[in-house]
């Protein structure tokens, strides 16, 4: 081999290396890329609704009302009949299956959704008026097109009749689309038109609040306390290499530490914010004491003699002039510790929050899911309509988080003072 | 009622302190005295003694008070068959929500509940009444002698620091007790080393059974549920599969992003590598059981092969991606911190870019190296959303990556989701699972951080 071609395959040789350098770093963002597309290209129709208008006859008499007609007794009338009797009339039906199939094309909750109606307008009563229902599933996944039509009957969940009328439907123009609003205000459900993320919201609300009060003084204080004032020997040793181990421990393992202390031996109420709040302080604690530790070692000592040599005692150096230094960096540290924290899900399975609940949590010691756990909750579902709520939750999820990433760089860069 | 009793001590705190600094202040200005701190530090002293003591006897009465009401009122009732159920029954007949059959036994308990709790409340008033009278004429003393008040805040305040650095070590604590005290009555059904060896796992077919009682033909068929070298085995497999995606990706790109990207390429690139590891879990397992596994069936199919739809492969891969930054990151952190002089001593002599790198500064940094895909190893074993939802959940001695397997996170949280009865076996193995986790995260974590503390000690 002569010189030249020795050199040319060292320089083939560095292209190659260069080349795999690049190709890694393009297939990892490439990756982050391919995640973000495919979950909202699933997930954003879930933000809007299929309606059918259907022409409701709100005749008195089959509301079964005695006496005058007033708010109450409007909250007290029986909807069944008269719901039943006037959804029937979209479209003929022969027999009592294919009366059956024309109201499954409504969510449960029509009855619910006329009476709604009426109490809003009780002008309408013995009028007719035209109300728009939220359809079905199956309904709400043909008209968003993620239903093929040209499957044979039998492997569709919509049967001919059903695509009939829902064709007819179209024409008339009485299938609409409305902004999802049963998505935000809504419980879990059976039923994916009907399931929404509500109540995991304020789950998921209640559990950081609680990891915040829990976690950021115990953590400043554990900061300022090894950073500033621990001597050194044995016993700061040992709090600082606990310290890195706890933060490398497994999720799940704090998940373990609360079922086998908080719920089996102090009894604390299952599946609630106020369980999953404390063992996610437990987690979140090292993860904030690290970055908080960091931000007071970066204040320089000068500050630190400064107040020390006109008279000023070790704390008041530390908490007049230390901390506050170093707040931006510790802020930002216990902003990005919850964040991780609010996308933690396998601790908060095993101290029970994948129970089935409908009812919004009004305070920390309800039972409730949270926000990850309702995405692995719905995850688990097989209608079609779960997949598009569940990467609707996710896309919430990744945009909280992406919030608190921000306004944690935001800090940092805007007030965290660079020392030369 | 205990966070009226709270708001009260607050209240009771506040005013103290500005009780105390006027009182420091009139110190001044009517007895003429020099004052041996500044006003509001005897604000502060009077403050803390009158709350801390208050608060403190607050939180362990109201942690231990239901405990022991527990402990009195069973005392009384030793012929109960089951004591949890009959005390949850007498709760819930003395809240009034009471449904099933009425015993005369929890009549009786629930009058006792009621009076005892009366007892409970009243003597926790005095008790407490009695600390912040107490208490805060003993500082009140103090202060009208005027002590040193800054010292002593400041000496309270730092054992308050102490107290809060010490939550590190009781966590610790926590953790081993709770893992170990499960795990000791686990391994008192089972034996360890059917445990660690046994090839067959199936808590489904674990019995309930007191364990003085079983006997030794019951004892193989428990064996045969419990034994984890399946769980050991799919956790390494899938963490091995998921290394070799991380691995090499996230070395080259902490290499390029380190060596030869330009700063601005460097600036956009490394948040969005980032952001890979800010997504949380639950998330690519989402991806992986619906976007990837099904997509590895599709593909497998098309080349007549049978690849299950919650397969090792597609676990191990996402999770590997979700590992990337780990990697990436420190093996970036450690190349920068090869000092200058060994790259420019390399290219003196006339090596190219890539030959420094393969040769000077990957040797160089090799300790920090390893040390970042240790700890990357750690947490793949211990990562839990991504393989309960993307991998398998029937245990499977395989090592074909296109079958299912499980792990030991897996497991656990198969075992424990839903309602779970204490002092089962079934239950115990969860725990006992935990702690080989626990260990063996421990093991990897702490040879990792010694690994590294050791390379930059080199260096700096």
């Amino acid at each position: 081999m002569t010189k030249e071609e020795r050199l040319k395959k060292r320089h083939n040789a560095e292209k190659r290396f260069r080349f795999y350098g690049l190709l890694s770093v393009s297939l990892a963002v490439i990756f982050v890329l391919v995640l973000i597309q495919n979950i909202v290209s699933k997930g954003s129709s879930a933000f809007s609704r299929t309606t059918i208008a259907a022409d409701i006859s709100f005749n008195a008499d089959l509301l079964e009302i005695e006496g005058p007609i007033t708010k109450q007794s409007l909250e007290e009338a029986e909807f069944y009949d008269l719901a039943v009797e006037s959804i029937l009339k979209i479209y003929p039906s022969k027999d009592s299956k294919e009366e059956r199939q024309v109201l499954r094309l409504f969510s449960p909750d029509y009855e619910y959704e006329i009476k709604r109606y009426l109490i809003k307008n009780p002008d309408k009563i013995n009028q007719v008026a035209s109300v728009e229902l939220t359809s079905s599933d199956d309904v709400d996944q043909l008209n968003k097109g993620n239903f093929p039509r040209d499957l044979p009957e039998d492997r569709r969940r919509v049967s001919n009749f059903q695509l009939n009328i829902y064709d007819n439907l179209v024409e008339e123009g009485k299938i609409g689309k409305k902004f999802n609003d049963y998505f935000f205000s809504k419980g879990d459900s059976r039923d994916p038109e009907l399931a929404g993320i509500g109540g995991s919201l304020m789950g998921s609300f209640f559990t950081i609040i609680i990891c915040l009060i829990l976690s950021f003084p115990i953590a400043i204080m554990a900061s300022i306390y090894l950073e500033e004032f621990a001597p050194k020997n044995r016993i700061t040793d040992f709090i600082e290499i606990n310290i890195n181990n706890l933060a490398a421990v497994p999720s799940i393992v704090y998940g373990l530490l609360g079922l086998g202390i908080l719920l089996s031996v102090m009894d604390f109420p299952r599946s609630t914010p106020l369980v999953a709040g404390i063992t996610l302080s437990l987690m979140t604690l090292p993860r904030i004491i690290i970055p908080c530790r960091a931000s007071l070692k970066a204040v320089p000592p000068s500050i630190r003699e400064a107040a020390l040599s006109v008279g000023a005692s070790k704390f008041q150096t530390v908490f007049h002039h230390v901390v506050p230094l170093a707040m931006p960096g510790t802020l930002s540290g216990t902003i990005i510790g919850l964040a991780q924290a609010l996308g933690e899900t396998a601790p908060l399975i095993l101290i029970g929050m994948v129970a089935f609940v409908v009812d919004i949590p009004g305070t920390p010691v309800d039972p409730s899911a949270s926000l990850p756990v309702q995405v692995y909750l719905w995850s688990e579902q097989a209608e079609r309509g779960f997949v598009e709520k569940t990467s609707a939750t996710i896309m919430m999820l990744l945009g909280f988080l992406i919030v608190m990433n921000f306004i944690a760089v935001y800090l940092r860069q805007k007030f965290e003072k660079k020392w030369n | 009622m205990n966070l009226l009793i709270f708001a009260l001590i607050i209240l009771f705190g506040l005013s103290s302190y500005y009780f105390g600094r006027s009182e420091a202040r009139k110190l001044i200005t009517t007895n003429k005295i020099k004052l041996n701190a500044l006003p509001s530090y005897y604000g502060y002293y009077l403050g803390i003694w009158c709350g801390l003591p208050a608060l403190i006897i607050l939180s362990l009465w109201s942690l231990f008070e239901p405990t022991i009401i527990k402990m009195v009122i069973l005392s009384n009732f030793s012929n109960v068959e089951s004591k949890d159920l009959f005390y949850e029954q007498t709760l819930s007949f003395f809240n009034g929500n009471f449904t099933g059959e009425l015993t005369n036994n929890i009549k009786i308990a629930s009058e006792k509940y009621s009076s005892l709790n009366a007892i409970a409340y009243n003597s926790k008033i005095a008790l407490l009444a009695s600390a912040v009278i107490f208490s805060t004429s003993y500082a009140y003393k103090k202060v009208k002698s005027n002590n040193r008040a800054r010292d002593d805040v400041e000496l309270i305040l730092k054992g308050l620091l102490f107290v809060s650095s010490l939550v590190a070590i009781l966590t610790t604590i926590g953790i081993i007790v709770s893992l170990l005290f499960e795990s000791i009555k686990f391994f008192s059904t089972i034996n360890l080393f059917d445990f660690i060896f046994g090839t067959s796992w199936s808590p489904q077919r674990a019995f309930v059974r007191d364990a003085s009682t079983i006997t030794p033909e019951e004892y193989l068929e428990l064996k045969d549920a419990f034994g984890s070298v399946p769980l050991f085995a799919g956790t390494a497999f899938i963490a091995l599969i998921a290394m070799c995606v991380a691995v090499p990706i996230g070395l080259f790109s902490g290499i390029y992003l380190a060596e030869y990207a330009s700063t601005k390429v460097r600036k956009y690139s490394k948040p969005i590598i980032e952001i890979l590891a800010g997504i949380p879990t639950v998330v690519y397992g989402f991806f992986a059981a619906l976007t990837v596994g099904p997509f590895f069936r599709t593909v497998g199919e098309s080349l007549g092969l049978t690849v299950s739809s919650e397969s090792a492969l597609a676990a191990g891969l996402i999770m590997g991606v979700m590992i990337i930054p780990y990697i990436s990151s420190l093996s970036d952190d450690v190349i920068n911190s090869v000092p200058q002089s060994l790259r420019d001593g390399s290219y003196a002599v006339g090596a190219t870019k890539s030959e420094t790198i393969k040769k000077v500064i990957i040797p160089a940094a090799l300790p920090g190296i390893i040390g970042s895909i240790l700890l990357a190893v750690s947490r793949a074993i211990g990562e839990t959303m991504i393989v309960v939802m993307a991998a398998g959940l029937a245990a499977n001695l395989t090592i074909n990556p296109l079958e299912s397997t499980t792990t030991i996170t897996t497991q656990i949280v198969m075992i424990l989701v839903g309602d779970q009865e204490f002092d089962s076996p079934k239950t115990q193995a969860a725990f006992a699972l935990g702690l080989t986790l626990f260990i063996a995260t421990l093991f990897l974590n702490y040879i990792a951080l010694r690994v590294v503390k050791k390379y930059r000690e080199k260096y700096d």
